[in-house]
Order: C-alpha cells, then structure tokens, then sequence
C-alpha cells in the first residue's frame, strides 16, 4: 500500500513523457510538411509582455521575466528545429535602464543568470551548436554582465551550425549612431595616414561641393561594415509579441524587407502555433519579398 | 537485378511518394490559410462598410489631436495610381490629419508631387510652410514626399558633415569622438543635408505585406506600424478604424 503513491508518480511521470515524445514526434512531422516551402534565415524577436505576464497571473515582480525566458528557450528550439540559422532577440533596450533601478538590476541579474547558464555543457548552445553575439553598447552595462557576455562570445566564436544574436543594452539608433562614429575614426586615421587630407570648410553641402578624393568621403559600405548587425543577414521576419504594433528602436535599419508580426499573445505565452502562422505568412509573400530585394 | 537495387528502388519510390505526399500536406495548409484569409477580409469588408455609413458609433468621433504626424508607405507597384493616393489624401483630409508624410522607395510619389498639390485643395509641402511659417490653418494639409534616397543615403551625407567636422576640429590623437558623434550630432547633419528627422505617430502600409519598406529608419523610433492591404482596394471605414485604434494606444517609451 505504502508504495502505491510511488508508483502512481512513476506512472504519470511515463505517461507525460509519453505525451512529450508524441508532441515532439508531430512537431517534428509538422516542420517537415513546412519545410516543403521556404524557411527564412533569419528570425528576429521582440520579448514584449513579461511585466504584463507576471501582472495577469498574480506572479511577483520579475517572475514574469522568468517565464518569458522558458518561452524563449522553446522558440529557439523550434527555430532551430526548423532549419532557421540566424536568430536575434531584444533582450533589453537602452530605454529599460530608465526603467525602475530594483527592476533594472533584477533584470541585470537574471540575464547574468542566464549568460552564464550558457556555458553549461548541457545548455542549448552545445546542443544546437549556436554561435552566441551580445550586440548593443555593452559598455552600458555592469562589469560582471560585459564579462561574462565576452566570455560566452569567445567560447562560442567556432560555433558555426546556427547563430543567436542577443541585443542587449542597444537601441537602433545608438546602432547607427556608432557605425558612423567608427566609419567616421577610420577614415579621418586613413587620411592622417596618407597625409593629403585638404583642409575643407566643415558645413559645406557636401553634394555639390566637388570632392577631388573620393577616398576622403564615406560611403554607405562603410557604415553598413560598422554596424554591430552586419555579422548576420537582414531578418526576413521579425515578430513582436503583446500585439503592440511599433519597432520600439529594433533592427531599424535592417527591417525594410522583413515581414512584421504581431501576435496578440505576451511574450511567456507564445508558442508553435505563432511561429507556424508567422512562417506561413512569410511562404505567402516569399515570391514579393524576393522581388523586392532584387529591386533594392 | 539482385537484392541491393531493388531495395535502393524501392526507397527511391518510397522517398518519391514521401515528397509528393508531403507537398500535398504543405499545399492544403496553405489552402486553409488562404480561406481563412478570404473570409477574415469579407468580414472586414462589412464592418469597414459598417463604420463608413456611421453605424459604428465607436468611431463617429476620433481624438485626432493625438495624430500629428501621419505616414503612408505605398509599395512601388501601387505607387503607380496616382488618382488612389489623391483620393487617400482627401479622405485624410476630411478625418482632420493636418501632416502626412508619402513614402515609396523608388521616389514615384516624389516625381508626381506636383499633380497631388495641384489636386488637392489646401495642400502644400511641410518644408514650404516651415520656411515662410504659416499660422495654423484648419484646411491646410502639409505634405512630404520621401523616397528611399532620404533613408541610408542621407545618413551617409550626414555622416560626412560629422567627418568634415571631426577632420576640421583640433582634437587628441586618441579622441575617441565623444564630442563629434553622438545621437544630436547625427540629428543636426540631418537637418544640414535637408532631411526631416520628425518622428511620425503612426504609419499606413498599403501594399502586399506588413513592412516599412525602407521608411527612413531614423525616424522610425516608435511609430505603430499598420498594415492596410493593397491601396486599390482600400476602404475609407479601415482607415477610420486604424486612426482611432492609434488614438486609443499607450506607450511607456521602454520604461
């Protein structure tokens, strides 16, 4: 008698495993039916709801987080799944550090949680063989984070089967504000190094003004090579969850042909089912987006 | 023939089928979708249809004060029916927006920009009603036309006035262009180059997919992004129900 409330968890146990293989068993027949269309390379998401989450559940402050990272590691899985080899999501915008300081430093601590959790030999990243990129002003955050992102950037960099770009402490505009600045430092020590910059007047139109050495100005090259994104292609869809229907200062510059997406759900309670309707919807308009890059 | 070939054969048929059946499976998927479309956009036809006769009293009145500056990205192909951006631009007109911006990448708006200020009553460029500053006016609709040439293009020229700047300046050999490059300074080469770098409220997608289609990204901040379907057959209630859906939208800004 003593042991029937063991075996009784042993069964359920079985049977929910059971349940796992027959999910994992459809979902895998399922992304085979998908694939017989295109698959884009690159997905990028928008983690939009988690306070929202944590308020709707009755949860403490920052449990909503929590969640929204379990669902993340479920989308990466089914991206990767999937064939997609480039996956970018916006873990925490320049605007969140004037969010409220306990959150801020909470988030902090559970994206130090998380990074270094990377490490592990059990975690995603060994298991799909993921290339991870820490792209923002990572001089914004604090010691520990900076160095442990760096530390999982290095011991990823021979990783080469799938790519996970984490933004973090970024904001598009600060983006393209440093690839001008870097394009800019570069050619100025390039000109200094060749010795025959002309002294020119600073606010002159630049149009009109007939440059002699073409290699004295800035082309767009230049600053599409300085941008923290240029490791990966442009996305072909980006997805923002909780419905809202704006970028928030994402991939600004990298979105004029991408698909935008916002499912209702909030970010902890998205699922299969969005990343299947988002992937349908990008097969639909695949023959227009292909059209459009030849014309760009 | 031995063993061997015919069971590389046979799974050669067998592969065949699989693919076959399974292009089968993927094209019903897409059938479905394709119905469920069909029948969300006659939904959406009636209740547009609905709004526009006024039976909706949600949307018999709009806060438009909050709308102060309007963008509508047409896709190239729809940028051709000039007659259907004018008719947009007078039903805008009539729901009050006083500043829209007309976006098209290859600049076939900008080309026909004459015949849309001559077409609509009231209407000038922004640039034009900034320079002689005009007083408000209820029936005046300020227009500019963008193209993709205002997006990167113009942030490389804004990015030389900085160069020309930090090669004119005396700064230290390990300056690392704290002074010269930041978000302010690219703001003003902007404006230097002639580019306006106001942010618009809401943009209007007309074309295919949801996509900003290479509005500038400069501006694109946290503009709410709507997707109206193609400009042919767009509807002046869809358009009420998008402005006022904007009107109703909440933004903490990341904080």
């Amino acid at each position: 008698m003593a042991e029937l409330p063991g075996q009784i968890r042993r069964m359920g146990g079985g049977i929910s495993q059971l349940l796992e293989q027959i999910c994992g068993f459809s979902r895998r027949c399922l992304f085979q039916v998908i694939s017989m269309g295109p698959i884009p390379n690159h997905l990028a998401f928008i983690m939009d709801g988690n306070r929202r989450y944590a308020k709707k559940c009755g949860l403490e402050d920052g449990s909503g987080h929590k969640a929204g990272f379990s669902a993340l590691m479920l989308m990466l899985q089914y991206c990767y799944e999937l064939g997609i080899k480039y996956v970018t999501i916006y873990a925490f915008s320049i605007d969140n550090f004037r969010r409220q300081p306990e959150e801020v430093q909470s988030l902090m601590d559970l994206m130090l949680e998380k990074i270094n959790s990377l490490l592990e030999k059990e975690s995603i990243v060994h298991q799909y063989g993921i290339r991870v990129y820490f792209i923002g002003n990572l001089a914004l955050l604090n010691d520990q984070v900076r160095v442990a992102a760096e530390k999982v950037m290095k011991a990823t960099a021979k990783n080469s089967r799938v790519v996970l770009l984490i933004c973090i402490a970024y904001n598009s505009t600060d983006e393209i504000v440093q690839a001008v600045k870097k394009s800019c430092i570069n050619k100025s020590d390039n000109i200094k190094a060749s010795g025959n910059y002309k002294h020119e007047d600073a606010d002159s139109d630049v149009e009109r003004k007939d440059m002699e050495n073409q290699e004295e100005r800035i082309q767009l090259v230049d600053i599409e090579e300085n941008m923290q994104m240029s490791v990966a292609p442009n996305p072909d869809i980006l997805i923002r969850s909780s419905g809202e229907a704006r970028l928030s200062n994402f991939l600004l510059w990298q979105t004029g042909n991408s698909q935008l997406c916002s499912p209702a759900a909030l970010w902890p309670e998205i699922g299969l089912r969005h990343l299947v309707w988002a992937i349908l919807n990008f097969q639909r308009s695949h023959s227009y987006l292909e059209k459009r890059k030849k014309q760009l | 023939m031995d063993l061997n070939q015919s069971m590389l054969l046979l799974s050669s048929w067998i592969g065949q089928i699989g693919g076959f059946g399974l292009d089968l499976l993927w094209r019903f998927i897409h059938l479905v979708v394709s119905l469920w479309y069909i029948v969300s956009g006659i939904i959406e036809a009636v209740e547009s249809y609905a709004i526009s006769l006024g039976l909706n009293k949600k949307y018999s009145s709009i806060n438009i004060a909050k709308l102060r500056c309007l963008a509508v990205v047409v896709d190239i192909e729809e940028a051709r029916d000039v007659t259907k951006v004018i008719e947009l631009l007078q039903w805008l007109r009539t729901i009050g927006v006083k500043q829209v911006g007309l976006f098209d990448s290859q600049g076939l708006l900008k080309k026909s920009k004459d015949l849309i200020l001559g077409t609509i009553p009231g209407s000038m460029l922004s640039e034009e009603i900034a320079e002689k500053d005009f007083s408000p006016d209820q029936n005046r609709l300020a227009l500019e036309f963008i193209s993709s040439s205002d997006n990167k293009e113009a942030v490389m020229k804004a990015a030389n006035i900085l160069l020309q700047r930090y090669l004119t300046s005396s700064h230290p050999e390990n300056d690392k262009g704290e002074n010269f490059f930041t978000e302010t300074h690219l703001n003003e080469a902007l404006r230097v180059v002639g580019e306006n770098v106001h942010a618009p409220d809401l943009l209007l997608v007309y074309g295919p997919i949801r996509s900003h289609l290479g509005f500038p990204a400069w501006r694109l901040r946290y503009t709410e992004i709507v997707h109206m379907g193609s400009l042919k057959y767009m509807r002046y209630g869809s358009l009420l129900k998008a402005i006022h859906k904007f009107t109703g939208v909440h933004q903490n800004y990341g904080t």
